[in-house]
């Protein structure tokens, strides 16, 4: 086995440009497969880190059905959740600890002489227990500023420093939205580097019937946030969320929901099916790149075991069995796959923090895809460089030395 | 004991398409161990053919060869390799090394195939040992191409001795190489076969042959001649002659 390894070892330091260039192949294959999976993993791991920062045993009730005749533009329907949906939730669902609708609006927001555009959404008092957010001062507003339609909020961190400036508290002091005036009540921890583009501390949360009725004029929700007491709960709430609502908005029977009821799990699994589509992508091109690899690998071993024919002769001359020559033209081209999948490996672990840093694109190396790329790169060495391998035992000892 | 080499009406035919070349045409021949016999002949004659088939890289079309009692015939490819291996030592026609590797290493390449294996340590010994015996002891990382011919010549008879065969085959061992390189080989040679290694070497030289104790003649495919050695030279003996040659006619410009 060693001196196998060690006759191959020979061969491929006999010719190492060519040795590389047989690896090329492999080592872009590999590098794809690396970078890849980690761009999915990468992916996946920020969809269940912000899923996670949604809230704890939260339902998340959206309008539209996206699962619904294969439009996939299901945020581009006109929100459809009403008070009255959410006053009937409230009333009926029992083991639910707090919730909120959520209507959001960008809009145009002053303090002084500055100003931003800036998400705002419109909640209930209970939005930020629901969602596990924390204030770093002031308080939360309360039901009967709801009731009033107050003209106050809470002020997101990113906001807060915009408008006036790091690690002054905001509290107290007043922002014009859409040129009305509003009080900030609380300030909002930071919850630290939001994705898909935006910016988590970005906001601020206004009583949902202020942003009805003074800024937006919308009457409907695009989303009622839900937080069961418990997890065990969640299925219920879900269950019971479905009835009603098919009851509110008044579906019969056989017609599809116009709204979508969605724990964690299910809203994480969402966003991830089209990661998964990315990375079933990705794989299928860096397996294209490898089988090309591959073939590469093969080409140059039969090449080899021509160009080699005295040597093999040689070798059987010498009592070499057929076995040995099979083993050492396989051993060969597994090495040279092998150490092809090494640099791949070492250029994947390279090129994935390159691409977080030049593209933002969260990217996660795991150690699954190290030990399949691998074993993949193996495998390829064996399965191309068998045939050639079996053409070179097969070789008679007499035709071979007479080559040429 | 056995014979070393026993042919019984040993017949080799290449069929190349139609075309049919009777290569050896019914050869007797036995050689018993300790023998030098030296296969002389014209070109085509059939002696490289007789050669590979008694060094078991091919197999008679009719008759039988026997090494050591054992009919090569009836081996499968695996017995055959073993048996190159082990009993037998083969010095081609044309060198036959490996490019680009060293002395050392073309030297180690039957004991990489020995069964049971040898360490890589005793192997480096061995080899080492083999070319120290064949007068290369100071060129042992040379590779073939930073050889002479001679040198390369008695790399290809150590990697022949390394594995200690009973049988050494040589085929034009002296072939390409002067006079004087010859003899030397030949000392090689004789020195082993007083070590009791049988010897079977093909030449076109008589002089060369003389160096061996049992010349056989070859022609068109059939044994013609086979007699001992009257005058047997001494390799040791030529070569201190040579230098006295030498050296007179350096002294008398
Ligand atoms: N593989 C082969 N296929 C067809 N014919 C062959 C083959 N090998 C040898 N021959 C023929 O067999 C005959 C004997 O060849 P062989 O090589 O044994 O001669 P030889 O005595 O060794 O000659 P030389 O002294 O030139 O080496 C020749 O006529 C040759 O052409
Ligand atoms: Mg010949």
């Amino acid at each position: 086995m060693f001196a196998t390894l060690r006759i191959a070892l020979m061969a491929i330091r006999r010719n190492v440009l060519r040795s590389f260039l047989t690896m090329l192949g492999i080592i872009v294959g590999i590098a794809a497969v690396i970078v890849g999976v980690s761009m999915g993993t990468g992916a996946k791991a920020e969809v269940d880190k912000r899923i996670a920062g949604l809230g704890q045993n939260l339902i998340t009730v959206m309008s539209g059905n996206m699962s619904r005749g294969g439009v996939r533009g299901g945020f581009g329907m006109a929100p459809n959740l009403s008070i009255e949906d959410f006053d009937a939730i409230r009333q009926e669902i029992s083991q639910v600890t707090a919730m909120s609708p959520e209507a959001g609006t960008t809009a145009q927001v002053a303090s002084g002489n500055q100003n931003s555009s800036v998400r705002v959404s419109g909640v209930s008092d209970e939005y930020i227990d629901a969602r596990s957010w924390a204030l770093k001062s002031g308080e939360n507003f309360t039901a009967a500023d709801v009731r009033n339609a107050s003209k106050i909020c809470l002020i997101g961190a990113t906001t807060a420093k915009t408008l006036f400036g790091e690690g002054i508290d905001p509290v107290g002091q007043s922002v014009r939205i859409k040129n009305a005036p509003f009080t900030i009540v609380g300030w909002l921890e930071a919850k630290g580097s939001g994705s898909f583009g935006q910016d988590q501390d970005d906001v601020l949360l206004v009583p949902y019937t202020s942003v009805m009725k003074r800024l937006s004029g919308d009457t409907k929700f695009r989303f009622i946030f839900v937080q069961a007491e418990s997890p065990d709960a969640i299925p219920l709430v879900q269950e019971q969320l479905k009835e009603l609502l098919r009851r509110q908005h008044k579906i019969s029977d056989g017609k599809d929901d116009d709204f979508m009821v969605r724990n964690q799990q299910e809203t994480s699994d969402f966003f991830n099916a089209n990661n998964r589509i990315m990375t079933v992508l990705i794989g299928f091109f860096a397996g294209i790149s490898l089988v090309v690899g591959g073939i590469g690998i093969m080409n140059i071993m039969l090449v080899s075991v021509t160009e080699r024919t005295r040597e093999i002769g040689i070798r059987l001359a010498v009592g070499a069995r057929g076995r040995d020559v099979l083993l050492q033209f396989l051993a060969e081209a597994v090495l040279l796959s092998v150490l092809g999948g090494g640099v791949g490996i070492a250029v994947g672990y390279w090129l994935a923090p390159l691409l977080t840093q030049l593209f933002q694109f969260p990217t996660l190396i795991s150690q699954s895809s190290v030990i399949l790329a691998f074993t993949v790169s193996a495998i390829i060495g064996i399965v191309f460089g068998f045939f050639p391998a079996l053409k070179a035992a097969n070789l008679d000892p007499i035709d071979a030395l007479r080559y040429e | 004991m056995p014979a070393v080499i026993q042919l019984e009406d040993f017949h080799k035919t290449y069929r190349t398409g139609e075309i049919e070349v009777r290569a050896v045409r019914g050869v007797n021949l036995i050689a018993e161990p300790g023998e030098f016999v030296a296969i002389m002949g014209s070109s085509g004659s059939g002696k490289s053919t007789l050669m590979n088939t008694v060094g078991c890289l091919d197999r008679p079309t009719q008759g039988k060869c026997l090494i050591d009692g054992v009919d090569i015939g009836s081996l499968s490819r695996n017995e055959l390799a073993d048996l190159r291996n082990r009993k037998l030592g083969f010095v081609f026609q044309g060198f036959n090394l490996l490019a680009r590797t060293t002395a050392l290493e073309n030297v180690q390449l039957p004991m990489l195939y020995a069964r049971p294996r040898i360490t890589v340590s005793e192997q480096n010994r061995r080899a080492a040992e083999a070319l120290e015996l064949v007068g290369l002891g100071e060129r042992m990382d040379h590779t073939p191409s930073r050889l002479s011919g001679g040198q390369q010549q008695r790399v290809a008879i150590a990697r022949a001795l390394v594995n200690r065969p009973t049988l050494l085959l040589a085929d034009e061992p002296t072939g390409n190489l002067d006079s004087r390189t010859g003899i030397e080989i030949m000392g090689i040679f004789q020195k082993l076969n007083d070590e009791g290694m049988t010897v079977v070497m093909v030449t076109h030289e008589l002089d060369i042959a003389h160096y061996c104790k049992r010349i056989v003649v070859m022609r068109d495919g059939l044994v013609r001649s086979d007699a001992p050695v009257t005058a047997r030279l001494n390799a040791l003996e030529e070569i201190q002659k040579l230098e006295a040659e030498q050296k007179a006619v350096q002294l008398n410009p």
